[in-house]
């Protein structure tokens, strides 16, 4: 209890780092809309083939266009707090709702995705780093080239094209079969059968990723003093690797998960529009397509959300592996 | 100075320690130690091949890469065309060819961005430490936060999608991990003695960042500098795949993007364009990681 306090002080300045760090990201949203080139009011009185001037200055008024930048931007940030990210032109919806439909099967494709990513690579990195010049090592080098220099977008399709198409196992794009199966079971099974391939084309370019880096992480530890005093110790060497060892070289590992996030969102958007995966990324896709502006910058900020909320679960994880975090 | 010395591997015995060994600068040893490393050299021809190919390639093949010349989707090897059509009957060696042109060049455009923009803030932000250090990472967490894809994909719809805004947009997007490197740089270097000695003999801070830490610094920038031309490449393959590509230049990102629906019909539309930026960015790393093991080399053995 006496060492709780300054725990949660920390946890608490983290949170009002995040918040500030939203903040800048809706404050940059606003600008990025106000900088374009291109007016709401004028894309509007297009599609309607004209108007008056009379209507044109009315309809500045009803959006807030007429009012001075800073009021405009207090305006969007009183909305946003309310829960309003605007509301989609296309889909004639509010933002939050479309969004709050897809945030599921994102959510199942890059968990799944990035904790396989991340148990096998560690695996495949601890393995290696024991046996350097193994073929399981040399593997885990060529993995970690391919997987850096290849589009994930192209893999996906390769791998469309190997299992869906030459090898028909898996289905070639969505997230169900419309042939209606009623059972729960029947439904998981389906989604499941569905999400191999995706999660397959995102997890290997972090597998990739993962398993050189728990390599250079484990060989790094297995360097260190502490971990030969553990073997003068007399302790067996199963012991000395998983016991003293793979504890501290995970810690890079967590320290990346919760870094590399939005880039795991990055490549989900293209693995989702590759495999029609009813996401986010689809959405993204959409409304790019569709030039919906307000759904692409809702998209944007909830990503940013969800990576901050990984970060600050990553860092509370990393303070219970590495107990050196605790107190400073 | 003294400490440098000590810091200096201590050669291998030579075989034939009969004559005095000739002293080799560590500059060429850099080099010598590349040139023997066979994956970084064969990355290296593989790089000047695709490069030359998408300089001259155009001059000598002139087949318009944006009009239909053949019937659409002839497989290859059954035209005049080597490669083939794709859906619009638009030559595919062509495309290759000519896109080659415009992925290189923004990828090297955005890298030389990233690489401006990251070596800039972390210089500043390790020079001189304090608030100056303090602000400067906030922006670049705030950076690192922001999915980068999306925000590139916001930018570049907004912006209208030409070659200059999308490098543009791929620099802006691109850039934290080479300030934080070239920041840790430059709080380790700054204390060193030859720093100290330079500014007691009164250098200014301009001096002192550009002139006597940044060469000092540079041995890793360059690796990130090289890979950073890898990542950029995918980066534009990503956001023309997606469609936000100039609608008047050919990239390789978007032939995959344009023949994907068409995957059934056309196998080597999808595939070919999407090998080459497979083995562009695969040269690149290959280049990069000799680079890592000829400037480290005590790092080599992992």
């Amino acid at each position: 209890m006496v060492k709780s306090a300054p725990v949660v002080k920390s946890i608490l300045r983290k949170i009002a780092s995040i918040l500030l760090l939203l903040l800048a990201v809706l404050v940059l949203n606003f600008v990025l809309i106000y900088a374009a080139p291109g007016d709401p009011v004028e894309a509007l009185v297009g599609e309607m083939g004209g108007a008056t001037p009379e209507l044109i200055a009315e309809l500045r008024a009803t959006y807030g266009l007429d009012r001075p930048l800073w009021q405009q931007i207090g305006v969007y940030l009183g909305n946003v707090v309310q829960g309003d990210l605007g509301h989609s032109l296309y889909y004639d919806q509010p933002v939050t709702t479309l969004i709050a439909s897809r945030i599921g099967p994102t959510l199942l494709l890059i968990t799944t995705a990035l904790f396989s990513a991340i148990i096998v690579g560690t695996i495949l990195g601890v393995f290696s780093a024991q046996r350097r010049n193994s073929t399981l090592s040399h593997f885990v080098t060529v993995l970690s080239l391919a997987g850096f220099s290849a589009p994930v977008f192209w893999i996906g399709i390769m791998l469309i094209l190997l299992l869906s198409v030459s090898f028909p196992i898996f289905p070639i794009s969505g997230m169900t079969s419309s042939d209606g199966t009623t059972s729960t079971l029947g439904y998981a099974m389906d989604v499941a059968h569905h999400l191999v391939l995706p999660a397959l084309t995102l997890g290997l370019i972090y597998l990739a990723f993962y398993s050189r880096l728990a390599r250079t992480s484990m060989i790094e530890v297995l360097e260190a003093d502490y971990i030969r005093t553990a073997r003068a110790k007399g302790l067996s060497r199963r012991s000395v690797v998983y016991k003293h060892a793979l504890r501290n070289a995970i810690l890079p590992i967590v320290t990346f998960a919760g870094l590399q996030f939005g880039q795991v969102i990055s490549g989900a958007v293209l693995v989702e529009t590759v495999f029609a995966w009813p996401g986010l990324g689809t959405l993204a896709f959409d409304s790019i397509l569709r030039r919906d502006t307000p759904t692409l910058l809702g998209i944007l900020f909830f990503s940013s959300l969800m990576v901050v909320v990984m970060n600050l679960l990553t860092d509370l994880l990393y303070r219970r592996i590495d107990p050196r975090i605790k107190t400073s | 100075m003294s400490d440098r010395a000590t810091e200096m591997p201590t050669p291998p015995a030579l075989p034939t320690p009969t004559t005095v060994p000739e002293a080799v600068s560590p500059t060429r040893q850099t080099w010598q130690m590349f040139y023997q490393n066979r994956a970084a050299m064969l990355g290296l021809c593989i790089l000047l091949v695709i490069i030359i190919t998408s300089i001259v390639g155009p001059l000598l093949y002139t087949v318009p890469p944006r009009e239909m010349v053949w019937m659409p989707l002839t497989p290859p090897g059954q035209s005049e065309y080597l490669l083939g059509t794709d859906y619009l009957g638009r030559d595919l060696l062509a495309g290759l060819i000519n896109g080659g042109r415009v992925t290189i060049t923004i990828g090297f455009a955005a890298a030389v961005l990233t690489v401006l923009i990251g070596v800039t803030i972390g210089a500043l932000a390790g020079f001189f430490g304090g608030w100056v250090d303090t602000t400067l990472m906030k922006v670049t967490e705030f950076f690192q936060v922001l999915p980068n894809l999306l925000f590139a994909m916001v930018v570049v719809m907004l912006f209208s999608p030409t070659l200059t805004n999308i490098a543009i947009a791929i620099g802006i997007v691109s850039w934290t991990a080479t300030a934080r490197l070239t920041r840790a740089e430059f709080l380790r270097i700054r204390e060193m003695d030859y720093v100290k000695a330079e500014r007691s003999i009164g250098a200014g801070n301009s001096r002192l960042i550009w002139k006597v830490i940044l060469p000092n610094a540079a041995p890793p920038l360059i690796i990130v500098a090289a890979l950073s031309i890898g990542s950029a490449i995918l980066f534009e393959a990503g956001l023309s795949f997606l469609g936000l590509s100039d609608p008047n230049a050919m990239s390789w990102g978007r032939m995959v993007g344009d023949n994907r629906p068409y995957i059934l019909d056309s196998v080597w539309g999808v595939t070919i364009p999407g090998l080459a930026i497979f083995l562009t960015v695969l040269a690149i790393s290959l280049v990069g990681d000799g680079l890592n093991d000829a400037i480290n080399p005590k790092l080599r053995q992992r």
